[in-house]
Parts: structure tokens; sequence; C-alpha cells
């Protein structure tokens, strides 16, 4: 377990859990969200001001403090080009690794029944 | 050469139905390294293989002979390789160099292209979160210097918890660190040069993937955790329809079992490792067997070739046997030539070189003698040598 998170990597969880959220976040709640090791308020804090100042979060009065949500201009244009670039053939398919490849029915079976004797 | 320069090629055909028994024995990490070697090595022999062949079939045209001052009868004569196999290994050869270039300059051309999407991807973290419907989550290679991107879609990362989520990014991060778009290119290169290596790529891509999956439960912590993120992640993927290929079907669901499972062991001396190590070894060692016997054969047409001017007095005295041998070599066309070779050959052996004029040329050729295997296989009017 005891394996320390590289600043980037921490800014890619906090950036990970703004974006599964429904709603903006205040520091405290991305800190409950993120997984692992208990990380300091003020860790969370940072990482989210920095990204604030790079335009990836917009944030806005929560309180005491500010509550974050992720920056949507850009995403929806990336995953336009994004789908040009994966449709490109099987040597760019190849290159980009993705995280799970296509199913058949019976696999789809097969993963509901493995994650049943997961959980 | 009779059977050392077939060796590479039954070294693939071996390789194609073992890499992906090989594939699921060995923890993932080494298997990838045993199968970017296996390819390696089976493409270089592969492409050798038939260089040989090819040459064999080239080095009986007389221009190519006459170029190469050595003599194509003699050549054909003592070559153990049929006229159809050296034409067929020059075919093979062929279609080995065009798919090797075309597969290079396709996967140069869609590198590029990664890279290029990879600098215009906004901001300058590791993570690029697209705001799509469909679940996708991949890595983005970078350059030399560029670490690369992660880029995961929203609706991937709102369907895994928080802990599955840092499963999915280390997952990618190892595809990021291990440089594994490398190993890809390797593999689906040798598989353009070499068709029979098709399924050493196929169980190389499901290696990776392996390879990611233990990496990812290593940092997380909990091999289970791992095995849901994926689970969950093609389930949630399968839903919509993908226009691109997909890897291999079943991949899944042997990943996550194999998550499930307890994590693989080391062994000290694998054993597929070991067999596969002497596999290629065979492969080489064949390869140079079969090319230092082509060398001989070479060296004796050249030798042959390599006869005095015509009207230069006989360096030694000739042996009865031997004239008459001459005389009907005289009418057999080239064949007095190799008698003539013999003689001056015999008469300066210690000179270590040869010097020889042929076509109005002079060369200086030869620092060794054919081999008596060479010489044997050669066959002669003289009977006494």
């Amino acid at each position: 377990m005891g394996h320390r998170r590289a600043p980037g990597e921490l800014e890619s969880g906090v950036l990970a859990t703004l974006w599964a959220a429904d709603g903006p976040l205040t520091a405290a709640q991305v800190g409950e969200r993120l997984p692992g090791d208990d990380l300091a308020y003020t860790t969370v804090l940072t990482i989210l001001s920095r990204l604030f100042d790079k335009g990836m979060v917009m944030r806005q009065r929560a309180g005491r403090g500010y509550a974050y949500e992720p920056a949507r201009d850009e995403a929806a244009h990336t995953a336009e080009r994004m789908r040009d670039l994966l449709d490109g053939g099987p040597d760019r398919a190849a290159v980009l690794s993705r995280f799970v490849s296509e199913l058949s029915a019976e696999d789809e079976r097969l993963l509901h029944e493995l994650l049943g004797d997961g959980r | 050469m009779r059977i050392s320069v077939y060796v590479p090629l039954a070294v693939s055909a071996v390789l194609a139905v073992l890499a992906p028994r090989l594939a699921h024995r060995l923890p993932p990490r080494r298997a990838a390294w045993a199968l970017a070697c296996a390819a390696l090595v089976t493409t270089a022999g592969w492409l050798g293989a038939l260089a040989l062949l090819a040459f064999t079939a080239l080095a009986r045209i007389p221009e190519i002979a006459r170029q190469g001052a050595w003599s194509a009868a003699v050549l054909s004569a003592a070559e153990p390789v049929r006229l159809f196999v050296g034409v067929a290994g020059a075919a093979g050869l062929l279609a080995a160099c065009t798919g090797l270039a075309v597969s290079c300059v396709r996967q140069v051309r869609a590198a590029s292209r990664i890279r290029r999407e990879c600098a215009r991807l906004p901001g300058d973290g590791e993570l690029v979160v697209l705001d799509g419907a469909s679940p996708e989550a991949f890595a983005l290679p970078g350059g030399l210097r560029a670490p690369g991107r992660i880029v995961v879609s929203r609706s991937m990362l709102s369907c895994l918890d928080g802990r599955e989520r840092e499963a999915l990014l280390a997952h990618e991060r190892a595809h990021l660190r291990g440089r594994h778009h490398l190993f890809q290119a390797v593999w689906r290169l040798s598989a353009a040069a070499n068709p029979m290596l098709r399924p050493l790529a196929g169980s190389g891509c499901y290696v990776l993937e392996r390879w990611a999956d233990e990496d990812a439960a290593d940092r997380v912590g909990d091999r289970s955790v791992v095995a849901r993120a994926v689970a969950r992640a093609a389930l949630a993927a399968s839903g919509t329809p993908r226009r691109s290929l997909a890897a291999t079907g079943g991949a899944v669901p042997r990943r996550v079992r194999a998550l499930l499972a307890p994590p693989p062991r080391q062994r000290r001396l694998p054993l597929p490792l070991l067999a596969g190590g002497l596999l290629l070894a065979l492969c080489c060692g064949s390869l140079a067997d079969a090319t230092m016997d082509n060398e001989e054969i070479l060296d004796a047409a050249m030798y042959a070739a390599c006869a005095p001017p015509l009207g230069a007095p006989p360096p030694m005295t000739i042996p009865p046997g031997d004239q008459a041998g001459d005389q009907a070599g005289d009418q057999a066309g080239d064949q007095p030539v190799m008698s003539r070779w013999r003689r001056s050959a015999v008469a300066r052996p210690k000179a270590g070189s040869l010097m020889c004029v042929s076509n109005s040329r002079t060369w200086t050729v030869l620092p060794r003698r054919p081999s008596r295997k060479a010489l044997n296989s050669v066959p002669s009017t003289t009977g006494s040598w």
C-alpha cells in the first residue's frame, strides 16, 4: 500500500475526481473521494489552486472556501479530435493502447459472473 | 546449407505455435521482453535465410557471375539449393522487404500524427479528460522527451469508483512508463516482414495489457480493485458501438481472471524462457552455418573463374591422369578452367592470396583456400585431385 505518489499523479487523481463528480466539490470533498492514504487538506488545496491557475478547473464561492468543477470548454472539442485519431486504422490503434478491448456476448456474461465473484 | 538455411524458417513456424502458450506461462513483464527478443531474432533470421536462398538463385545468372568474378557453372553444380527454391526465396525476400517498408512508413506516419495530437492537447498535466459520450481510456505516447498523456473520457471516469479510477490511471501510466508502444512497433514490423509471426504479435498485445494490469495492482495495492476496474470499464464500453478494430476477442475476461488469481510467480529458471532461448540460438547458429557454407561454395566458384590467362605456361608438371581429364574438360565448356585453377592453386599455396586475371581485369582475391568440403562438392572431371 505504501506507495508515494508523484505530484503529477496526484494532480491527475484530483482532476479525475472532479470530472467524475456530478457537481462542484470543495477541497475537503475531493480529499474524501481520493482513495488510498489520507491526503493533507492543504495538499489537495494546493493542487486545486494549481489546476485553477492553469485554467483546467473553475471555482465558485462555497461558504468560507471554494467549490471546484472542471473546465469543459475544450473537452468536447478535444473529444472530437480524439475520435478521429482512434478511427485511424490498426497502426494508430496499436500505438494507443486502450484500457479495454471489445467484448463478445460470451465475454460480457463471463465478466458479469467474475464481477459477482470479485466483490 | 542443405538443411541449416531452412532452420530459421522452421523456427518462425514453431514460434507461431509456441508464442501464445509462452505468453500465458511467464510473468507478463518477462513474457513481453521474451516475445520482443524472439520477434527481433526471428525476423533477422527469416530475412537472412531468404536472402541466402535468393542469392543462390541470383548468383547463377551469368551477368551477375561475371560481375562477381565467379563461375556460374561451378556454382550451380556445387549449390545444394535447387533453383526453384532459390527463386521462391527471392520472391519471399521481396515480399518481406516490401511489407517491412510499407509497415514502417505507416507506423511512422501514425506515430507523428499521434505526437502532433499529443502536443495540441489542452493543459500540460498528465491527464486529459474528454467530454464525450463513449467510455474511452487510452495512453498517448509522447516523443523521446515528452512524457505522453493519458486520455480518459468523462463517462469512463464516472462509471468507476475512486479506487478503480486510480487503478485505471495506474494502468495507463504503466503503458507510458514502460514505453509499450515500442514493443508494439517491434511486433508489428516483424509480423509485416514475416506473416508467420502474426500470432506472436497478437499475444504480445495481450501480454502488454497484463503487464500494465500487474503494475497497476502493485501501485493500488489490491488486485481485485484492478480486476473490477477492467471488468466495469469493458462492460461500460461494450454498450457503445466501436468502429475501430478491437485487439483480441476474449482478452478482457482472461485479464480479469488473472487479476483475481494469485500474482504470477517468478521462477528462477523458467523452462519456457530456456526453450525459447535455445530455439533462437539454433536459429542464429544454423544461419551462420549456412552463410559459411555458402561462402565456401562461392570461394570455390571464384577460384574456378580465376584461371591464369590463356597461354601462360602451366605452373607445375601435370600428372598423366590429369591431362586426360583436361582434354575431356575442354569439351565441357567451363570445366577446363576448373582444372587449370586447381593446378595454379596447388602451385602457390603459401602465397595467401592469389593474383587472378579474368576478363581483362586483375584481381587479388581469396586470402584463404576453399575448404576440402567445398572442393569435394565441386564435381570434377579430373579424378586425381
